[in-house]
């Protein structure tokens, strides 16, 4: 399994042709405590850097992107009673969605753990 | 959350982050906040704390304990010379002139058309009225103020001092310990105090009211002196330090309504459900702008009116969303959150003359999609102001009080 992360703070674990999705940790601290997550259903069609799941914390209401293209498997439905899990554990219980991807290239210039962590010192 | 450092886009912000090209001035305790761990962010034109630890930490914190607030992006002001109670009744609603030296009221400025030009505090020290008004709407609210009163009534705007706000059910005990003798306030009275400051003492203006729903405090402090004082009262074991985050989700919760939210120069006295802020003297002589068309409203019911409002499910519904009762459109939403006391999100509304009351059943329309919401009567947490115990009604009349509050005085 590899981990690629996006400039818009979304992680993806890709295991073959099927993935799943979620925000980083750096960008739950950004939005502070999330009391709402809206998640895509099973066999939505997303596409790469479109409008995928919403996030909503105390104060704002944010877009989630899809870091690539495909068809969504399954939304995390535990999100909708425990939406916290995404500042608990968002990079594990607190995942999006899950996916098959459409074109597996399109996760070429995604960055690896160690380009994301210097993207977000950086910032 | 800055736009600029992560792509997640912004749908909605309800804590109004007021953008401009101009960088936002420091505060006097910009550099406090920041060794607090605070994540500031342009507001009213200013650098100010949006939260420390987390908004929902926050919020209860001051609920349960005591919160501490840099409110000094607000307008400091005294009005003074002959008459300036009267001067200031032709353009508020409120009774100025019967207004007791050391007592508060809340008002509003009201331009020629009855419009709100903004909400305040008004209290009369000997010094003059002293007033607080709101830091986006303090240079407009000068130049309103210097155009409708008299030449000879003189307005101070107080750039030196700065304001903080202590809020929640310690609050007293912690600023008893840093301040003693303030306890003896009642909610919407004011007085000076002498701060010793470590045997530098520092004269403070301190009124027993706030913005929460919570009993505490307001504190004016001479700018040069409030990292002291901040320090001192953040040393007290009830206080942490609280951002604009939970002070808008408090405010919120108390039902209380935010200028250039759910007030405007659009809305009146009475469309904002304000008409406890209109006087009884000032009703019979109607000396105020547009008092014909307020009292009307008053009466008969505005066209609009601002309603509060639970939703069902977890969902929050936010400022500009729309509601319905099925296809018909017949209100909008001025603000909308998560109430973190309730567990669930509130809000309020300006909903059209035969929807304006509470039972209803709504629906609002977030990204296409329907929700139901119950219009409720406000506020969502009861307010437990420190009232005397034998008096039946505030000043301004908004609450009957049964007794000394410890807990819920409605």
């Amino acid at each position: 399994m590899t981990r690629y992360f996006t400039d818009e703070h979304e992680w993806i674990d890709v295991e073959g042709t099927t993935a799943t999705v979620g925000i980083t940790d750096y960008a739950q601290g950004q939005l502070g405590d999330i009391v709402f997550v809206e998640v895509p259903e099973a066999g939505r069609a997303v596409t790469k850097g479109g409008d995928a799941a919403v996030v909503e914390s105390v104060k704002a209401a944010s877009d989630v992107y899809a870091p690539v293209s495909g068809t969504v498997t399954e939304g995390n439905a535990a999100l909708t009673d425990d939406p916290a899990l995404v500042n608990t554990d968002p990079e594990g219980e607190g995942w999006f969605f899950k996916l098959t991807l459409a074109d597996p290239g399109e996760l070429e210039g995604l960055m690896d753990d160690a380009g994301y962590k210097a993207f977000v010192a950086g910032l | 959350m800055a736009h600029h450092c992560t792509r997640i886009k912004l749908v909605s912000d309800t804590n109004e982050i007021v953008e401009s090209e101009a960088e936002p001035r420091a505060l006097p305790l910009d550099a406090w906040h920041r060794a607090k761990g605070a994540r500031m962010v342009p507001f009213a034109g200013y650098a100010m704390p949006i939260q420390y630890e987390g908004i929902v930490a926050e919020h209860l914190w001051t609920r349960e304990s005591a919160g501490l607030f840099d409110v000094s992006h607000m307008g400091q002001l005294i009005l003074s010379g002959d008459g300036a109670d009267a001067a200031l009744e032709a353009i508020t609603p409120s009774d100025i002139v019967g207004l007791k030296e050391g007592k508060q009221r809340y008002s509003m400025l009201l331009n020629e058309d009855g419009w709100i030009e903004d909400d305040m505090m008004v209290a009369r020290t000997p010094m003059g009225l002293y007033l607080v008004v709101n830091g986006s709407e303090k240079w407009k609210d000068i130049g309103f103020l210097r155009e409708y009163l008299p030449d000879e009534i003189t307005i101070n705007h107080l750039e030196d001092r700065a304001l903080l706000a202590l809020q929640g059910p310690k609050a007293v005990y912690a600023l008893t310990r840093v301040v003693p003798g303030v306890e003896r306030l009642f909610f919407m009275e004011a007085d000076s105090f002498l701060w010793n400051n470590a045997g530098d003492p520092q004269p403070l203006w301190i009124s027993r009211s706030g913005y929460t729903g919570e009993d505490g405090f307001e504190i004016s402090v001479a700018s040069d002196q409030v990292v002291a004082l901040a320090d001192a009262l953040a040393a007290q074991p009830e206080v942490k330090p609280i951002g604009l985050g939970a002070r808008d989700s408090l405010r919120l919760e108390a039902g209380l309504p935010l200028y250039g939210h759910d007030l405007n120069d659009t809305t009146t006295p009475a469309m904002a459900d304000l008409g406890f802020a209109v006087s009884k003297r000032r009703r019979e002589q109607r000396g105020f702008p547009a008092a014909d068309i307020i009292l009307n409203q008053l009466n008969l019911g505005p066209p609009i009116m601002r309603v509060g409002f639970i939703v069902d499910g977890r969902q929050p519904v936010r400022e500009t969303a729309e509601l319905f009762d099925g296809d018909k459109p017949v209100g909008f939403v001025t603000s909308g959150g998560h109430s973190p006391c309730l567990g669930q999100p509130i809000g309020m509304a300006f909903l059209e003359q035969n929807w304006a009351k509470t039972g209803l059943s709504l629906e609002a329309e977030v990204r296409g999609k329907r929700i139901p919401v119950q219009t409720v009567p406000m506020p969502f947490v009861p307010h437990r102001y420190h009232r005397p115990i034998s008096r039946q009604a505030t000043p301004d009349g908004s609450e009957i009080a049964f007794k000394k509050t410890k807990g819920a005085t409605k």
